[in-house]
Parts: C-alpha cells; sequence; structure tokens
C-alpha cells in the first residue's frame, strides 16, 4: 500500500468492454429475483407518494400551479433513483467484494479492476433504471405524468443512477462493514433529500441551505426531472446536466482509486 | 488440450526473478527466483505468513511487485497481467463460488470473463461438471453443495477457459480425507494431460504425492528447492527416531522422561536432536545401534521412521508456531 505512489493509484480509470459480462452476471441474478425486487422498490416511494401526497395535498392545494401530489411526484421519481442505485453500490456491490469475494473471482479471470468497478457503476444505473420505469408507470397509469417529454425521463434517471453509484461507490470502497452506509444515508442522503426540492420547493429555505443544494447532485436531478414530467423544457438543462455527470464522473475516479488501494495494495 | 503454439510451449509458464513485495517496514516476500517447467507440478511449501500467497498474487498481477520480474506465459506481469490470465487458471484459498448461482450457472458466468461465447461454454459444461464429480448436482445452489463439491466445483471452474498453469492457493485446505484424495486424484489426471500445476499448501503429503519439484519458503525466502526425495536426502539424515515416555533412568541433574534420556544418550547416536514437548526426536543415517540401546532401557516408548519432507520443514523452518 504505502509503496504504491498515489498517482498511480488514482491513475486514469481504464475501460474496456469487459465490463459487459461483470454487467451480466448481475443482471442475471437479478433476473432470478426481477419481481419482488422491482415491487420492494416501488412500494417506498408509492406510499410517500399517495401517503403524503394525498394528506399534505388536502392542506396544500396548488404549488407553481399543480396540485402537491404531481409536484411531489418528480422528486419521488428523483429520490427513489437515487436510493435505488445507492442501495445497490453500497449493500450489494459491498456484499461482492467483501462478502462474497465474487471481485476477486472475476480478477483471477482476464477481467481488471476498473472493468468490475465500472459494472457496478453501470448496473447500479440500469437497476436505477428498471425501478424508475417501474415508477413512471405507476404514476402514468395515475394521471401524474404529462406525455410530452416523459422519455427524456429515462436517460435522466441513468444519469442519477450514474452520479449516486458512483457516489455510493466510494463508501463502499471505505466501508469497513455494513454499519457504515448507515451513516451514509442519515448524515448525507436524508438531509440532502430535504433542501433538494423533493417534499417542497426549496426557494422558501434559508439562502445558505439553497447554496448548499445547489452544489449536490439531487436539486439538479429535481430541477430537470419536475418540468419534463409536467410536460416542460427545463431551464438550465445544460448546468444541471453538468453537475450530475461530474459527479458520475468525478464520483467513479474516486472510488476506483480508493478501490485499487483496498484490493491490489 | 489444444497444443500450445511453438514459442509458447517452450517458454516458462510461469518465471519470477528476484521478487520482492514489501508493506511499510514488512517485507514479505524477499527475492524470491522460480522457473516453471512446462507440464510439471510445483510446490510452494510454507509455513503461515511464509509470503506463498502473495507470491502467487504478485505473479497474477494482483498486486505490484516492489522488486524483481514475472514472467506469465510468457508475458511481462503486471503490465499484460489480464492477457496472461487468459491462459491460466486459478483456485483461490478462499471459496468464492457465486451463490446466487446453480452449478452450472457459476461456470457459464465465469467462461464469460475469459470471453468465451455462452454456446462454447454451454457445450462443455457437461464435461466440466463430470471431472468435478457433479454430474447430478448441474442446477443446484451453491448453498447446498458440501466443502468438498464446492472446492471440486471450483476447480472445474479454473479449467473454463482450457488453461495452460492452474494455479491453487492450499486447495485441500479444510477438507476430509476423501475429499482431498479425490482433489489429488483430479491435479494428478491434469498433470498427466500436460497441464502446468503451481500449488501452494503447508501439507507435506500433499507436496510428496504431487510436486515433481517444490521449495519450502519461510520468511519470504526459499529457503530449498528440488524434488521431494532430493530435498528430503540433501537436508536430512534418512533415520528418525522418536523417543517419549517415562524414562526409568535418572539424568545427571536428577530429570527422568525422555528429556532427560535424551540429554544423557542421544548425542552418542544421532548425528542430530532435538527435543519438543515431551519427545525427542534423533536424526541418524543408521538407526541399528540406537535401536539396540531402546531395546534396554525400560519405560521408554519409542517410533522409528525414515526421514519426511516434513522433519526437512520442520528443520528448515523450526518448530515455532505461526499464528
Amino acid at each position: 500500500m504505502a509503496s504504491t505512489p498515489l498517482r498511480s493509484t488514482f491513475r486514469a480509470p481504464h475501460l474496456s468492454h469487459r465490463f459487459v459480462p461483470v454487467w451480466q452476471r448481475n443482471f442475471l441474478v437479478w433476473r432470478k429475483l426481477a419481481l419482488p425486487s422491482v415491487l420492494g422498490n416501488l412500494a417506498d416511494p408509492m406510499i410517500y407518494l399517495f401517503g403524503l401526497g394525498f394528506g399534505i395535498g388536502m392542506l396544500v392545494p396548488e404549488i407553481g400551479g399543480v396540485s402537491y401530489i404531481s409536484f411531489l411526484a418528480a422528486g419521488m421519481v428523483c429520490s427513489s433513483t437515487m436510493n435505488s442505485a445507492s442501495f445497490e453500490v453500497l449493500y450489494s456491490s459491498f456484499s461482492r467484494m467483501h462478502v462474497q469475494r465474487t471481485w476477486d473471482a472475476i480478477m483471477n479471470a482476464p477481467v481488471d479492476l476498473d472493468d468490475i468497478v465500472f459494472a457496478e457503476l453501470v448496473w447500479a444505473a440500469s437497476k436505477a433504471l428498471l425501478s424508475g420505469v417501474a415508477i413512471l408507470i405507476v404514476i402514468a397509469v395515475f394521471g401524474l405524468v404529462d406525455s410530452r417529454y416523459v422519455l427524456w425521463l429515462l436517460p435522466l434517471i441513468f444519469l442519477v443512477g450514474l452520479s449516486f453509484g458512483a457516489l455510493g461507490l466510494v463508501m463502499t470502497a471505505l466501508a469497513p462493514s455494513y454499519d457504515f452506509f448507515m451513516y451514509y444515508f442519515t448524515l448525507f442522503i436524508t438531509p440532502m433529500t430535504l433542501i433538494s426540492g423533493v417534499f417542497f420547493p426549496a426557494e422558501q429555505l434559508p439562502a445558505a441551505v439553497q447554496v448548499a443544494a445547489s452544489l449536490l447532485p439531487l436539486a439538479h436531478a429535481v430541477e430537470l426531472a419536475r418540468p419534463l414530467l409536467l410536460g416542460k423544457l427545463p431551464d438550465g438543462i445544460l448546468l444541471h446536466l453538468a453537475v450530475l455527470a461530474a459527479y458520475g464522473v468525478g464520483g467513479f475516479w474516486v472510488a476506483l482509486g480508493l478501490t485499487r488501494r483496498r484490493l491490489l495494495g | 488440450m489444444p497444443a500450445a503454439p511453438q514459442g509458447i510451449a517452450l517458454a516458462s509458464p510461469l518465471e519470477i526473478r528476484g521478487l520482492r513485495k514489501r508493506y511499510g517496514d514488512n517485507e514479505v516476500v524477499a527475492g524470491i527466483d522460480l522457473r516453471l517447467r512446462p507440464g510439471e507440478c510445483f510446490t510452494l511449501l510454507g509455513p503461515n505468513g511464509a509470503g506463498k500467497t502473495t507470491t502467487l498474487r504478485c505473479a497474477l498481477g494482483l498486486t505490484r511487485p516492489s522488486g524483481g520480474e514475472i514472467f506469465l506465459a510468457g508475458l511481462p506481469v503486471p503490465e499484460r497481467a489480464r492477457e496472461a490470465r487468459m491462459r491460466v487458471g486459478v483456485v483461490p484459498q478462499q471459496d468464492n463460488l457465486d451463490p446466487d448461482f446453480t452449478c452450472a450457472e457459476n461456470l457459464l458466468v465465469y467462461g464469460r470473463y475469459f470471453g468465451l461465447d455462452d454456446a462454447a461454454i454451454t457445450a462443455r459444461i457437461p464435461e466440466l461438471l463430470a471431472f468435478a464429480g457433479l454430474e447430478s448436482k448441474r442446477d443446484a445452489r451453491i448453498q447446498s453443495l458440501s466443502g468438498g463439491m464446492k472446492r471440486r466445483l471450483t476447480l472445474a471452474r479454473a479449467l473454463v477457459n482450457r488453461p495452460d498453469l492452474l494455479i491453487l492457493d492450499e486447495p485441500t485446505t479444510g477438507l476430509d480425507p476423501q475429499a482431498r484424495h479425490l482433489i489429488w486424484e483430479r491435479l494428478k489426471q491434469l498433470i498427466r494431460n500436460g497441464t502446468t500445476v503451481l500449488l501452494t499448501t503447508h501439507f507435506m503429503d500433499e507436496a510428496e504425492r504431487l510436486a515433481d519439484r517444490l521449495a519450502i519458503l519461510d520468511a519470504g525466502r526459499i529457503l530449498t528447492e528440488g524434488s521431494p526425495r532430493d530435498v528430503i536426502a540433501a537436508q536430512i539424515e534418512a533415520q528418525v527416531v522418536e523417543v517419549y515416555g517415562d524414562w526409568n533412568g535418572t539424568a545427571r541433574n536428577g530429570t527422568s522422561g525422555a528429556q532427560a534420556w535424551a540429554e544423557a544418550h542421544a548425542g552418542a547416536f544421532a548425528r542430530r536432536y532435538e527435543v519438543s514437548g515431551e519427545t525427542a526426536f534423533c536424526y541418524l543415517d543408521d538407526a541399528a545401534p540406537l535401536m539396540a540401546h531402546l531395546a534396554e532401557q525400560s519405560g521408554l516408548r519409542y517410533l522409528r521412521r525414515p526421514a519426511n519432507l516434513e522433519d526437512v520443514f520442520l528443520k528448515l523452518t523450526g518448530r515455532d508456531l505461526r499464528d
């Protein structure tokens, strides 16, 4: 560890098509449990959406000209995408890396760690997409979707999955055990969810909090998803995409370096 | 096995020169040279912490050495380790089969990591399962397999790419005798068919059974190297007599037992002796005079046997525990 220079540990990711069979491996496991997995991912956001949507919706008739539940729908799509990707790279990837030693087995084959970590990232985004689509279908059935731009949500969900997958992989690379992930959720994910316009407009928060939210990825995801779901084009599309992409690329780079240090030392 | 191209067939499947690996101030591998000959079984023998696993990790390009040169399948490692691993199969120390899959799925998914297409792997699965004696377990989940079955499946998995070199890290640790013998039979079959095998173990009987050549490793260095028979002949006397039990004679210092006997008499018969716990180990080329002497002692019990690899190992690496 100490003998490996920092520059070499954090060298650029070396990506190849060899991530595909690793992605396929995760997909094959998921396929065996697809129905319970999708339903499980669907239950939580649906309970929030309809519970808060109807409950608070009775107190708050409209936000920005739409019903509260329509307002909340975009927030739920984004936060459940975030949760789905985060859970996958935290608990499931950690299990494959540290508990089952699946990564060790793969690295004995002609596949590099870079390919494995990249496959985990793309898989987390894919899984987020699968649950995101399920949520979109349900809210469309309840008439909470304007169909004009709704398909743009699919690449957006994938990108949000990549951003949070990459951030989560940083935690996974550092985690001594599963308990560690609780801190990530309570100290990072939950507060971010509350200040990023998921449940209520961020404009009513103190300016400093708004600045903090604008530095984090979730607010940018919501800023894109909400207008798209309501049939409008978002403002500042490029800025929002750039922030999400920066978290994805930067997070992956750091996560890969930390994982190399952990496993290849 | 398909014949390897001429140039590769002549090259050593694994060549290591001056390998060093340091973690901070701790030098785990302190200058190792190895050259495997195609088709042989080479065994790295050493106590826990001798540097066996680290040497293998370096050879596979899974960690960067602090010094030295490695050529795996003729390619420089770690620079071209990934390509080199195309020609290699690995049975790791810890089972890491995929618990979410059946036996057949484990083989299929692993074959894909080598870039093999599904049809080619699927066609090979019955053969691999038969080799592992797991034909009836094709669709069984990994959790339902015994320890021996999991090892055999791991061995089959390592063969999915028809490797020229098979690397096994303590392949029979934790297995019962029946399971160990079955693994040995399979390895002998592979060696007979031309696969080069590199294995680490701390079981002497495993090394004596399988190895064409072996190296005894301790504290990151090779202490001796050669065929099991040559190593025994070069390193140790031909016979060992173990003496234990109560000795009715009395030593000068008034103690009794095997230790007292050894202090009083062992030096007169044995070229070398050592006392460990309640037992005196006497190493000698001709055991007859000692046996005659022991027959006259009352209370002592003794066992005469030819020297083996374990004696060499203990002589070279000492009797201290390595935890």
